[in-house]
């Protein structure tokens, strides 16, 4: 018998369509394995059952009547709970806006409906999306599936998670600062960030809008530029969508090859705090690279060194701008309205009970970084980094097709190591800060497990902006050598739970 | 350049509309102040003849042609509200006693 939840969304959509599996079959599968095991994972905020069986009925009734199916109809999806979902809960992981139903879906939301794709569920995430392990979340950690007491990275750690213990072979993340290609890389998943303004941001909750972009999260790379072809494309209800053709990402995929190609190895990629697992698997990646026909070419990018104190200034800056709309007025929660207080004041006891402490503390740092005597110092140097960053880029990009690195200095860390220390947080999107910055694209996928603790590592590839097949092209190919290497993908190699 | 003091991080409490209990003033102080003595050396290769990025994408005053299309109903914009009257958002009172 085929154990559905370990088919790829690939395999899933045929077997749909041909008619070997309902699907509702599918959908009853994973809401059983969420059953199963999201107790011990909590890679789920919220799951919606009923409406993941409605759409599951519709697509059998579309098949049943000789409808032409899409790509991923049946295919079931974890969507972070970053995106609004018309009557289903949106809690951004924050208590302020707990028991909020959405009056509209998000631009995304609906080009996952009307592909059909089954949507099983909300994930766990860092509060707005703010961390790097989901530890930030109101509502509690989720575990990683290759070692429950370890972070499944963040903010996007319940997607990934979610697609690491079978709970759903399709995921929806987010990122700003690596929120999809962390929590990728940790896991043993693929993670992409398409080039910024490639996939809508509306109904997307902002964090920092001119980093933030979401994106396909999930096991394979074929699968992964499905679902990117799904959600992507201009929309008119972002004025920051992009109005350009999608990349053909899916013809990448299927057409996996890195011969002739110029791939750069950028040395400011490495070095202090880059555990020796990390490094090895990523060299060993680079070998590959080389035998399976790219030529590699050491580059300098010198501030790239300067990407991680940058960021930490836009994103705050922008977080403390975006979430002055946490008021109390108009939805979510309001505390300490008594009557006797004025509307300043509720808004800010509401804030203080619904914001966690990173939220608090970035907002704190942007409202620091712009105030008067301070912008230039701190959120206008930022901004020139960042254009130091996007010709370190260019630059680059005039002598290699693509860009390799480690996606993370180390593995998985224990939940709670990092908990209280913000700095040492931040290390952990060291090497994929950059990309935000500059707009462009990026993958993360598995290149093995690290030695000494044998956990999943990534490895990072980066296209210029608008060029996302890219990614697809030379990820399909390390993909398909990796899995003949090792005999079977990654993932099976992960702990039952 | 500068660190930031507890009386400082109170006072952007203040501006950023968030109330700070004294545990958590105590607590973020020290934190806050280690954050920016670490992100300050933006300022190291910031030179003068750099122009700033504000956004990666170069776009000035997206426009749509300015035609009526359905939004939500006054039912479902007030669907989330903490509180409600007459079909508007009841607010806690905006105008102090003092003004």
């Amino acid at each position: 018998m085929t154990d559905i939840i370990r088919l790829t969304a690939a395999e899933t959509a045929a077997k749909v369509a041909a008619g070997e599996l309902t699907a509702v079959e599918v959908a009853e599968a994973h809401l059983a394995r969420i059953d199963a095991v999201d107790e011990k994972v909590n890679a789920y905020l919220h799951v919606d059952r009923e409406g993941a069986l409605a759409k599951a009925r519709e697509v059998d009734a579309k098949r049943a009547a000789g409808e032409r199916l899409g790509p991923l109809a049946g295919v079931p999806l974890a969507l972070k709970d970053i995106f609004t979902t018309e009557g289903v809960p949106t809690t951004v992981g924050s208590k302020i806006l707990e028991g909020w139903l959405p009056p509209y879906d998000a631009t995304v939301t609906r080009k996952l409906k009307e592909a059909d794709v089954v949507i099983l569920g909300k994930t766990n995430m860092d509060e707005f999306a703010m961390g790097s392990s989901t530890e930030n979340s109101a509502f509690g950690p989720t575990g990683n599936p290759w070692d429950l007491t370890r972070i499944p990275g963040g903010s996007g750690g319940g997607s990934a998670a979610a697609l690491a213990s079978y709970q759903a072979p399709l995921a929806i993340g987010t990122d700003t600062g690596g929120s999809i290609r962390q929590p990728a890389a940790v896991t043993g998943t693929v993670g992409v960030k398409p080039t910024y303004g490639g996939v809508s941001r509306y109904g997307m909750v902002a964090f920092s809008s001119s980093l933030d972009q979401g994106g396909p999260c999930a096991r394979t790379v074929l699968d992964a530029a499905l679902l990117h072809e799904a959600i992507a494309g201009h929309d008119p209800m972002d004025s920051t969508s992009v109005d350009v053709p999608v990349p053909p990402v899916v013809e990448a995929a299927r057409n996996g090859n890195v011969k002739g190609l110029r791939i750069g190895v950028i040395r400011e990629f490495g070095g202090e705090g880059y555990q020796a697992g990390v490094v090895q698997r990523f060299q060993e990646s680079v070998e590959l690279l080389r035998e399976l026909g790219a030529e590699i070419v050491e580059l300098s990018c010198p501030s790239f060194t300067y990407a991680l104190a940058a960021y930490y200034l836009i994103a705050p800056s922008e977080c403390s701008s975006n979430l002055a709309r946490f008021d109390a007025m108009r939805y979510g929660l309001r505390v300490g309205d008594d009557g006797t207080r004025s509307a300043e004041e509720v808004t800010a006891l509401t804030r203080e009970a619904g914001f966690g402490d990173e939220v608090k503390r970035r907002i704190i740092l942007g409202t620091y970084a712009l105030s008067s005597g301070y912008y230039d110092a701190y959120y206008g140097s930022a901004q020139k980094v960042r254009t130091l960053i996007t010709r370190d880029f260019e630059r680059a990009f005039a002598q290699v097709d693509v860009i390799v690195s480690p996606t993370t200095p180390t593995t998985a860390f224990p939940i709670g190591e990092r908990a209280d220390d913000p700095l040492a947080m931040y290390l952990a999107d060291l090497c994929t800060i950059p990309v935000n910055l500059a707009g462009n694209a990026a993958m993360s996928l598995p290149c093995g497990l690290a030695p000494e603790d044998g956990l999943p590592v990534g490895l990072q590839i980066i296209a210029p902006a608008l060029q996302d097949d890219r990614l697809y092209r030379v990820g399909a190919a390390v993909e398909a050598a990796f899995v003949t290497k090792w005999g079977h993908p990654l993932l099976e190699e992960a702990p039952q739970l | 350049m500068p660190g930031i003091t507890r009386e400082e991080v109170a006072h952007l409490g203040r501006l950023a509309r968030l109330e700070l209990s004294a545990e958590v003033l105590d607590h973020f102080a020290g934190q806050l102040d280690d954050i920016i003595g670490a992100v300050a050396r933006v300022s190291e290769v910031a030179g003068e003849d750099v122009p700033p990025t504000s956004h990666p994408l170069p776009l000035t005053n997206v426009m749509r042609p300015d035609t009526v299309r359905p939004s939500l109903t006054a039912e479902q914009a007030l669907s989330g509200a903490p509180a409600q009257e007459q079909q508007r958002f009841k607010v806690p009172q905006i105008l102090g006693e003092e003004s």
